[in-house]
């Protein structure tokens, strides 16, 4: 792999960008793999990134059905933060926020991470007491976060509008190290950094039939043909039951779509990111001036990837009663996701009742800020069979009633 | 946007009318049953994609709660009918496998 620097672009442009690789190679799939992932999302691809750099395991394919970063991946509005209530939670999301840190860096490709910081409002004296909550839980897990009161949400966003009428801005939670991340660049990066460690990433390449032999896992069936594999990691957000239905055992998850959209660029005028949980709607101004701005789930299931069209209206009703200057901007596009929602609203690290088969999937409508996180503690459970971010997330915390319960601190939109 | 036809009072009215219940036909497991029992009824989801039975309400309207057939890939509705029995009517499941032969969900087919 050419590494790319500063130089390498200046050399480049005397040869007229004649030397630069392709930044993945497109292999056809070998006959069997050591770790097969089934996804080549964010978190598929961090998982075998961290497989291959903390563990040395490289012969590993990363299966896609569709293209590389195609699905929640490059559909989310970007938000990182790490201001969780409960220990477990906030431990793989911190994690993940401060491997984001210097992603650019150890992947050598620019994910443009910008730690702007983000802004969760409370509006209801429910919420200031449930957020300072989160500020005193934060402070004990060693996550950088405080209570504001709403002078200073005035003075970090000045187009907001706090005097209501119907919810006034009371405070919010701040996380000065959130922010956002260019997110088909953390697919790009590490799908890179994969292939450089001989890693293959097969796109167009769907999974049709988990095979087992005894209880455990020996392949899959693909429509590229059978490929073996000793471990299998299903990462596959939304399609996590139907994987799960090939394999034989079901999931506590149900799938929605969760939708956003973004208006036509403006000039610079909101450098946070703003989450309003009561009101439902949360927007950032992305670097190309568009406001990002995401929005609620469908209230049942599917798998439409467009969501429900009333839900535009309540988000954008809610944004413009808290930034009446958007009042005026267009939309430009509108595009949904399938969430895979687990009832405590915390994901699923698991082991599965095939063995060789573990599930990462349950990240709901937050996926995207535990990508490094999630791949980093996935991945050790692969290898090890065991790791403390993973522990509190397995399938059998349903059984035992040891619930990772988010939904007060995490409310809808996250 | 999904129409839908309560079966209670006979209005056809979208979504926003409506509030989605869940998984239709659960068999309800409580005290002195097992763990897996228990377990499979609070969270084993169908989450099916394609044909799926659930349950709605039509919240601003009769109140009654009602189920649905309905595809969650194509969003089809196949029909409605009412909540007072353990298994989808026989017009309902001809009216799925009309549009969708050999469709199975959980003990129905």
């Amino acid at each position: 792999m050419k590494r790319y620097s500063a130089f390498a672009v200046a050399r480049e442009a005397l040869r007229n960008h004649t030397g630069w690789d392709r930044a993945w190679a497109s292999p056809e799939p070998k006959k069997k793999y050591d770790v097969i992932i089934i996804g080549a999302g964010g978190h598929g691809l961090a998982t075998a990134y961290y497989l291959g750099k903390n563990f040395g395991i490289t012969n590993v394919a990363v299966l896609e059905k569709g293209w590389l970063g195609g699905g929640n991946t490059g559909r989310n509005t970007t938000i990182i933060r790490s201001n969780y209530l409960q220990d477990a939670s906030a431990a793989i999301y911190e994690k993940a926020r401060s491997l984001y840190e210097t992603m650019s860096q150890d992947l050598n490709y620019n994910v443009m991470f910008s730690p702007r910081g983000v802004m969760m409002l409370a509006q209801t004296q429910h919420e200031v007491r449930g957020y300072e909550r989160t500020a005193h839980a934060n402070a004990l897990q060693g996550v950088q976060t405080e209570y504001i009161g709403p002078e200073r949400v005035k003075q970090l966003v000045p187009i907001i509008n706090i005097d209501g009428p119907r919810y006034p801005v009371l405070g919010a939670i701040w996380q000065a190290r959130g922010g956002t991340a260019r997110h088909d660049a953390v697919a790009w990066g590490y799908a890179r950094a994969c292939s450089d460690m001989g890693m293959h990433i097969i796109q167009k390449c769907e999974v049709t039939g988990i095979e087992q032999s005894g209880g455990k896992v020996t392949g899959v069936n693909t429509n590229r043909g059978t490929i073996g594999c000793d471990k299998l990691g299903m990462v596959v957000a939304g399609h996590s039951g139907h994987l799960a239905d090939m394999a034989g055992f079901r999931l506590p998850i149900e799938s929605v779509a969760l939708q956003a959209l973004v208006s036509e660029p403006i000039k610079p005028c909101m450098d946070v990111v703003v989450m309003a949980n009561t009101v439902h709607g949360y927007m950032s101004q992305s670097d190309k001036g568009e406001m990002v701005i995401g929005g609620g789930t469908d209230g049942y299931n599917n798998y439409t990837q467009r969501g429900a069209f009333h839900h535009i209206e309540e988000t954008v009703r809610a944004l413009v009663e808290t930034f009446p200057m958007i009042a005026r901007l267009k939309m430009l596009r509108q595009w949904g996701g399938i969430v895979d929602v687990t009832g405590d609203r915390s994901p699923i690290l698991s082991k599965t009742p095939v063995d060789g088969v573990f599930v990462n999937c349950g990240w709901g409508t937050g996926g995207f800020k535990a990508i490094p996180g999630s791949g980093w503690g996935f991945a050790e459970l692969m290898a090890k069979g065991h790791s403390p971010l993973t522990e509190a997330f397995g399938l059998d915390r349903f059984y035992e009633g040891r619930f990772i319960d988010e939904s007060v601190a995490a409310g809808v939109a996250h | 946007m999904l129409i839908l036809t309560c079966p209670c009072c006979g209005v056809t009215g979208e979504e926003t009318e409506f509030h989605g219940g869940g998984e239709a036909h659960l068999k309800r497991f409580g005290p002195g049953s097992s763990e897996g029992e228990f377990h499979d009824y609070l969270f084993s989801k169908v989450n099916p994609k394609g044909v799926h039975l659930e349950r709605w309400r039509h919240n601003n309207g009769c109140g009654k709660w009602f189920h649905a057939a309905r595809d969650t890939v194509t969003m089809e509705v196949f029909g409605t009918y009412p909540a007072q029995t353990l298994e989808p009517p026989k017009s309902i499941k001809d009216a799925i496998t009309a549009k969708r032969p050999g469709w199975s969900w959980r003990e129905f087919a």
